[in-house]
């Protein structure tokens, strides 16, 4: 067995790109693109300098804007040839850093992407560019009576492009799917600068499932440019279940409960006590604020199956010990059920200055034994927490209150985030459900995968991008920074990522 | 760590030292499909069981060697399923060969593909470590999405030793209605209806007759029927039409004859190939049988933005599966070569060896 066995450098070190000839580069692309296409004052890469999580923060060399998949072609093509690093942006929502830019990169922002190319309702798919907002998808195709159904929180907000990055799903996925079960294909340039199209309008194609890599890949592979989304015919009709109860656990038995009655209903969330008492306050949404728990369970299909549904998740809820339980009467009830659910992170940002939001996934029957860990860790730490998660999946998304300005909070908050993706491994779970590693998670890879994985998915990274220019430094820990890792892990109160500049 | 891992392990790493292949075989009834097998058989079957399984949690976890009968009937004694339902192809089928092999059944359009029910694996790669990817979660986007890659890899990645798969409960009714179409009007009708909000779960025409299964709550069942119009079939008929055609046991599948598979957009005209053809997947897929040419019939599929394998029979001298373009087949070699960098898995089965 000869060298193929070696993993990439890349796997063991983040390589060195401090050699990169800034002025060399701006000339390079400033050949290759129009003027507006192109920022690289000081003041104009301000607004690119961190995406959702904000407590990262880096500005780049320069920022892209391409109109046309040519200009991405050629931004590339500079890139690879000058050895720089291309971290590609979408609407700058992600919560995990995934878009945080390299100090001594490019930021290739596909904002100007925006346009959708076509919409088939005969075949239901729509072909979009990456930039296409989520939600203006499901507005374009309500005249056709379909939707695009995956629906993250950050719908009106967030880009498709970054969806397929992050694999981004939402609270209807556990009946519809993730977007790697919603999107048939990626058209997408590698950092070679040539084109590939991945997946088709057939139902799957010849060869591996790269569709399947792409998705989560967080801009790592290549850089789409074009994606063709499936659209679901509209339900006629969806009618929403709000449950309290006076016990957590017995809410997550009650989750439990509904799946084992054979049913999978359209949405299934919940929020514990100190959640709806912060939304309470933002939007009247009717929650029972004497509840421990609150349960949202959605139903919807044609009348007669809603009402079907709707009837036996009642009794499967009441036999669980709901103390109360209230079904939507009509669309604008429903909504309202709804409307503190959606609310809950800007309510977080109301009641707090800061909240760090986590993405664990752990399996249901764990979730009781989760949010017990929470409440002693609250006391560690001395921070307060509120959690709303997709109960229905077993993601949770527990949101970590604190300020930023009292020295030290930042600190707790991260640790305090730490233990929580630990124990999610610990308790057989995942340390990212849909809001992907990016530069948060990177050090928690660490407990999750071994040393041997680590390196198989750099060389999965290193069959698209070879130098490892597509956002190097995310995603995927290098061995050396596993290293280090436990090292800090044994020393406390070290500061991760002391290299990256921090507000 | 298991005695028979290890011994697996050494043998992948032995093969490899060797240059030789290894074919991981299960049951052996997906023989037929791919490109001709050489090397040394891997046996899975002597690791077999069902590892975890949680009804509440709808995941199952089984070792690779575990009979697919046997997960699906641990899965029906809880009103659970596999809903993609993969054929079996023969009493002996395996979990891991099911996953190897890829392939799903009618209610592939209603309900998604085997790939979109992988959650994860752990595997013996070609450098003879022993790896997990994916867990037993819904959600998970640590990491590369390997565990996926290996639905319809064919054993020619990484001999999987454990999977685990999202179940779903069965519907809590089904019913099959018939109608006397032509294929074209066949098609038109399966696509206008796959806008609706239909309980639609399978569709199947052949030789003027469409076959439409309904999956869902009885009364939307009712209402869909009321809407939809065609004759009821008999329970126990459609049963059976239903299992025949999964495991092409149909009439349509039994002669000799080469049979071809295209998969295509779902809403494309009856394609012009002179050939018996059954139509699956509300159009998307489209079965051939015959001596075809395999150009023609690849330029038809691609013509048409799908692509053809020659899925039972033939002369698999011309390749069994679409030539993948330039870009994308230099992706596909490298990433087998992350995997399996001496080519000691299912040499050959994919495409021919160059
Ligand atoms: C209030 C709020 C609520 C949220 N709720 C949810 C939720 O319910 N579910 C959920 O899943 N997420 C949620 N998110 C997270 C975020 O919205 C998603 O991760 C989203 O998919 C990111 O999209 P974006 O366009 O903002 O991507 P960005 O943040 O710009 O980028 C994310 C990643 O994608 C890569 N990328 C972007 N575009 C491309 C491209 N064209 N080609 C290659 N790589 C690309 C970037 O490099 C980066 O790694 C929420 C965020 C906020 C702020």
């Amino acid at each position: 067995m000869g060298e193929r066995n070696e993993a990439p450098a890349m796997a063991q070190r983040e390589a060195d790109f401090s050699k990169v000839d800034r002025a060399r580069l701006v000339e390079a692309l400033a050949g290759a693109l129009p003027a507006q296409c192109l920022l690289h004052a000081q003041e104009d890469l301000q607004p690119y300098e961190c995406d959702g999580l904000s407590v990262y923060r880096q500005v780049p060399m320069a920022v892209v804007l391409p109109r046309t998949e040519a200009q991405v072609v050629a931004v590339l093509r500079i890139c690879s040839e000058q050895g720089v690093p291309v971290v590609a942006r979408g609407a700058g929502t992600g919560l995990s850093g995934g878009a945080l830019p390299h100090a001594h990169g490019v930021v290739l922002s596909l904002a100007r992407f925006n346009r959708i190319l076509e919409l088939d309702a005969n075949a239901r798919i729509a072909v979009v560019q990456p930039g296409v907002r989520n939600l203006a998808i499901s507005e374009a195709a309500a005249a056709h009576g379909l939707y695009y159904a995956p629906d993250p929180s950050s719908q009106i907000a967030c880009s498709i492009g970054g969806n397929v990055a992050e694999n981004a799903g939402g609270v209807h996925c556990l009946k519809y799917g993730l977007t790697v079960h919603n999107v048939v294909r990626v058209r997408a340039v590698t950092i070679d600068g040539e084109i590939v199209e991945i997946g088709s309008r057939a139902p799957d194609g010849p060869g591996y499932d790269l569709l399947a890599l792409m998705h989560g890949s967080e801009g790592m592979l290549a850089v789409v440019t074009e994606i063709t989304v499936r659209l679901t015919p509209k339900p006629r009709l969806a009618r929403c279940i709000l449950a309290s109860f006076d016990d957590v656990a017995k809410a997550g038995d009650a989750v439990a409960a509904v799946i084992a009655a054979g049913i999978i209903p359209a949405g299934l969330e919940m929020m514990d006590q100190p959640a709806t008492a912060a939304v309470e306050q933002f939007v009247q949404a009717g929650y029972n604020l004497a509840a421990a728990a609150i349960l949202l369970c959605e139903s919807d299909g044609t009348p007669e199956e809603v009402a079907d549904e709707i009837e036996r998740m009642r009794v499967v809820l009441e036999a669980s010990g709901a103390t109360e339980i209230r079904i939507s009467g009509d669309e604008a009830e429903r909504l309202k059920f709804w409307a503190g659910r959606k609310a809950a992170f800007p309510a977080a940002g109301r009641i707090s200055p800061d909240y760090y939001c986590m993405d664990g996934t752990i399996p249901r029957k764990r979730v009781g034994e989760m949010l017990l860990a929470i409440q002693g860790m609250e006391r560690k730490y001395g921070l307060r927490c509120i959690n709303v998660f997709h109960a229905g999946d077993g993601n949770m998304h527990p949101l970590i209150l604190f300020d930023a300005n009292q020295p030290g909070e930042l600190d707790r908050a991260e640790a305090f985030g730490a233990d929580i993706l630990e124990l999610s491994v610990a308790l057989g779970g995942t340390i990212t459900g849909e809001h992907g590693v990016g530069i948060e998670k990177i050090n928690q890879m660490c407990s999750q995968f071994t040393t041997p994985e680590i390196e198989t998915f750099f060389r999965v990274k290193a069959a698209f991008d070879p130098a490892g220019l597509l956002n190097p430094g995310k995603a995927i820990p290098t061995l050396n920074r596993c290293a280090e890792y436990g090292r800090m892990r044994v020393s406390n109160g070290q500061l991760p990522h002391a290299d990256i500049e921090r507000f | 760590m298991d005695e028979l891992i290890r011994e697996w392990r050494d043998r992948v790493r032995a093969s490899a030292s060797r240059g030789e292949s290894l074919q991981l075989r299960g049951g052996g009834t997906k023989d037929f499909y791919g490109g001709p097998t050489a090397g040394e058989i891997l046996d899975s079957r002597d690791y077999a069981g069902v590892v975890a399984y949680e009804p509440t949690e709808l995941v199952i976890t089984a070792r690779c060697g575990t009979p697919l009968a046997d997960l699906q009937s641990v899965l029906a004694e809880r009103g659970q399923e596999l809903p993609f339902e993969p054929p079996a192809f023969g009493e002996g089928a395996t979990v891991g060969g099911c996953v190897a092999a890829g392939l799903s059944g009618p209610r592939r359009s209603s309900v998604g593909a085997l790939r979109d029910f992988v959650l994860g694996t752990r595997i013996i790669d070609g450098r003879g470590e022993v790896l997990r990817f994916g867990g037993q979660v819904m959600k998970n986007v640590a990491g590369y999405d390997v565990s996926r890659l290996m639905a319809g890899s064919l054993g020619t990645l990484a001999l999987m030793l454990e999977v685990s798969l999202k179940v779903l409960p069965k519907p809590v009714a089904e019913r099959t209605l018939r109608f006397e179409l032509q294929q074209a009007e066949a098609l038109s009708r399966l696509n206008a209806w796959g806008g609706r909000p239909l309980p639609i779960g399978a569709s199947f025409w052949h030789d003027g007759v469409l076959s439409l299964r309904l999956c869902g709550a009885e009364a939307a069942i009712d209402a869909a029927g009321r809407e939809l119009g065609g004759d009821v079939v008999a329970a126990d008929e459609a049963t059976a039409l239903w299992r025949d055609l999964r495991e092409h046991r149909h009439p349509f599948f039994q002669s000799g004859e080469a049979l071809w598979r295209l998969a295509v957009p779902s809403d494309v005209a009856v394609l012009p190939l002179e050939a018996p053809v059954a139509v699956e997947w509300g159009g998307a897929q489209r079965w051939f049988r015959g001596g075809l040419p395999a150009q023609r019939v690849r330029e038809v599929a691609e013509a048409v933005g799908g692509h053809a394998t020659l899925f039972r029979g033939g002369d698999k001298g011309d390749g069994v599966f679409h030539p993948l373009p330039a870009t994308i087949a230099r992706i596909n070699r490298r990433v087998k070569e992350a995997l399996d960098p001496e080519d000691v898995f299912g040499r050959g089965r994919m495409y021919p060896v160059d």
